[in-house]
């Protein structure tokens, strides 16, 4: 048991445990204090001073963000001197930030904007300083970097070495001068960046962005002579109602469906068809290497790693360009859509692939730059014409003006619509790993998996890294080699995390078979695309109704969905065949470490 | 540039690869080559396994480790006010006049670098310079002028 301590707060008398700073001890009785640079999933800064409040018997105001509380403190949170020193602060904070905010697009999201609201800052109390000519660095294709905007609090930086272990930004300079910048202020294009994102949803203002494309799409819906196709991840549908008046959590597949339609998608379609692809390309691809590995006794890459998630993919790559062959080859759910929509699809729907666009609606900002690397042109044309941000769904549904609050549900359309709930889960950190075993554990044993209602409750949850055991027993005579082993699976989420399993690899001591990572902290519902702002308690809230939606589908296996089993009898004819090879799978390449 | 990639290696070898040796490292760096560069600050990544935005960030937040080419000697006249009170302004003028750069500017042969500094705690034998680690407190237009003139034959 912690130490308790007996503290007061604007008059209300509370016990905490030692080590609680007065932030968060005025959190838990409801007293907001507003801040800036602190972020619930970074370490404290303390730099912006937006917190600061008075505590009894001090001279100097204290930043409650940074402060621990103490046995007996009396803290006053709204007095006079607090709320003129906060205002003050604010208006330096907005006298050097560029507040074209008409313009911004995080207007109405952005956290100084707020606070510059709530104090009522007055523009004639400090004249802007602003640096002149601050250029926008829109080199990158999945993230912008705005300085104008940037107020340097820092939780890029954190985010960036913290949660991802990237440091692609750092602080660079001092005092006036101090920047946040990249290596030698090269452009994000240049520098080694995984493009996830996370220092965009980290960012409380406008200073990074994603890069947009959803100009380009507006115009070729309204191309009569374009058909646009857009795909959905599993994330977007229990995130996006978050931008359109829903509380956090709440599934809106239906009401989706119908505002894409209604926006003008010619087709619209699921991300889910092709995780549920993944599952049997990736299962088999797994059950292929195991094969080799185990009866032949091939030499081969084990543990073998997902390659859903195109920030990790990217990380590996240049982190760890040794190990590529621990990735498995499937594309990831996006570009095999792709590469199904301009080929299988077109095929089926009668339309000629070249007037085909098409958009994949993503919780990610490294989805973009995955669209456009130069390798993801198997359908002979360019797969994903573009990666669309949650957020960007959401402000062309607010651009079309409907009532999504009042939608009527619809369902996607076809081909390529049909989904299980093993699909639904990729969404969650543990999702692809739990789809997976529902799937292989079936092939090689006959049976369901060993789990009440199909829940593989140890691979889900934010611990960092989850680890699981699964002893195959019974099994079918094909895989007769495989009576009586451990399956030990790991999962790893946020690029920390994946960092701490790839040394295990280096060092030659990883216990693993198969191994799911994700780029970002909770999976894609955590993604650098999806809504801001995003904490533990927001991911929580989404994982809930990912888990929700995967109950409430009628198929919760891969290999039970009736459009997958068709397109194997057309088309594709055998998992890891000549067609999938060709369409599904793909290769990677070292990129610098420094 | 296989110099870069020896001093660097060596400097590794002399003070370790834990984060904490980068200041030394960056030290050593520009005791040899008067600034830290692109390349070299990459080396530093490399043999610290750092990301070199880090190194970046750390060499850019120190005025004494120069990002920038500079010259053999580098002078460095303190800016601050009781230096600027006893004269400081007539000093640099003087040395923009001998060494024909304007504060900032590395002489073409490479051999000079004007630059200011903040204060050099002399402030009782102001104005103060420095040349590389060496100071040269109580200047007037004569005693620059002898310095300058005795680095010029150096």
């Amino acid at each position: 048991m912690a130490e308790k301590i007996k503290i007061n707060i604007d008059g209300i008398a509370l016990e905490i445990e030692k080590g609680t700073t007065i932030l968060d001890a005025a959190k838990s009785v409801n007293v907001k204090i507003p801040s800036l640079c602190y972020h619930e999933d970074l370490c404290v800064a303390g730099n912006c001073r937006v917190c600061v409040v008075e505590v009894e018997g001090r001279k100097n105001l204290v930043a409650s963000c940074a402060a621990p509380a103490e046995d007996g403190m009396v803290v006053k949170t709204t007095t006079p001197k607090v709320r003129s020193a906060r205002t003050d602060i604010i208006s330096l904070l907005v006298s050097e930030h560029n507040t074209q905010c008409t313009t911004c697009y995080r207007s109405t999201n952005c956290e100084l904007q707020s606070l510059a609201s709530e104090y009522n800052v007055d523009s004639e109390r400090y004249l802007s300083v602003l640096k002149p000519n601050i250029k926008v660095d829109k080199s990158s294709y999945s993230i912008e970097k705005d300085d104008s905007k940037c107020v340097r609090c820092q939780r890029c930086v954190r985010t960036c070495a913290e949660l991802q272990h990237v440091n692609a930004i750092t602080v660079a300079h001092k005092g006036k001068d101090m920047k946040i910048s990249t290596f030698m202020d090269l452009p994000m294009n240049d520098v080694v960046c995984v493009n996830c994102g996370q220092c965009v949803t980290h960012c409380p203002t406008g200073a990074l962005t994603e890069r947009r494309y959803y100009h380009e799409i507006w115009d070729a819906i309204g191309d009569p002579d374009k058909h646009v196709v857009i795909n959905t991840a599993p994330s977007v549908r229990v995130a996006l109602g978050e931008m359109l008046g829903f509380p956090v959590g709440t599934r809106v597949t239906g009401k989706m469906v119908t505002a894409l339609k209604k926006i003008g998608f010619n087709s619209v379609l699921d991300t889910d068809f092709t995780a549920d692809l993944t599952i049997i390309e990736e299962g088999h691809e797994f059950l292929d290497r195991v094969t080799r590995a185990l009866k032949n006794g091939e030499k081969v890459a084990l543990p073998m790693i997902t390659s859903c998630s195109p920030g990790w993919v990217k990380f590996i790559e240049h982190m760890y360009p040794e190990h590529l062959d621990h990735l498995s080859t499937c594309k990831s759910p996006q570009q095999m859509f792709g590469a199904l929509t301009k080929t299988f699809y077109a095929e089926k729907m009668g339309i000629d692939p070249s007037k085909i666009v098409s958009v994949a609606a993503m919780p990610c900002a490294a989805k973009k730059f995955e669209a456009n690397r130069p390798e993801m042109k198997s359908s002979g044309y360019q797969d994903v014409d573009a990666g669309l941000t949650t957020r960007e769904i959401g402000h062309m549904i607010k651009q079309s003006g409907l009532d999504f609050v009042n939608l009527p549900d619809s369902k996607f359309d076809s081909y390529m619509g049909e989904s299980s709930g093993a699909a639904v889960i990729f969404g969650a950190t543990g999702g692809v790993m739990e789809a997976a075993l529902r799937t292989v554990y079936e092939v090689v044993t006959g049976r369901e998996v060993p789990f009440k209602n199909l829940a593989i409750t140890p691979v889900r949850g934010l611990e960092g890294i989850k680890e699981a055991t699964i002893k195959l027993e019974k099994v079918l005579p094909a895989y007769s080699f495989l009576e009586g082993v451990e399956v030990k699976v790991a999962i790893a989420h946020g690029l920390k995390n994946a960092r701490t399993i790839m040394d295990q690899i280096k060092d030659g001591k990883s216990p693993y078979h198969f191994i799911e990572i994700m780029a970002c902290p909770g999976g894609c519902i955590g993604g650098g695309g999806q809504p801001i702002p995003t904490n533990d308690e927001i991911r929580k809230k989404r994982i809930a109704a990912i888990y929700a939606e995967d109950e409430g589908m009628p198929i919760r296996k891969s290999h039970e969905v009736p459009e997958i089993k068709k397109i194997y009898e057309s088309y594709l004819i055998k998992p890891l065949g000549h067609k999938s090879h060709e369409l599904l799978h793909t290769h990677y390449k070292k990129r610098n470490r420094y | 540039m296989p110099e870069i990639k020896e001093l660097v290696k060596g400097l590794a070898d002399k003070y370790g690869r834990a984060r904490e040796s980068l200041m030394p490292i960056l030290q050593g760096v520009v005791l040899e080559n008067n600034f830290v560069s692109d390349i070299a600050m990459t080396e530093i990544a490399r043999e610290l396994d750092i990301a070199t935005a880090e190194v970046y960030g750390t060499a850019t937040f120190y005025s004494f480790l120069d990002t920038e080419p500079r010259g053999k000697f580098v002078i460095r006249v303190c800016k601050t006010i009781t230096c600027d009170m006893h004269g400081k302004k007539r000093v640099i003028e003087k040395i923009e006049d001998l060494l024909k750069i304007k504060m900032g500017e590395t002489t073409q042969d490479k051999k000079f670098t004007l630059l200011t500094t903040n204060c050099l705690g002399w402030c009782h034998q102001g104005p103060v310079m420095l040349v590389n680690s060496t100071p040269y407190p109580s200047l007037d237009e004569n005693k620059v002028t002898e310095i300058i003139m005795e680095y010029m034959s150096k």
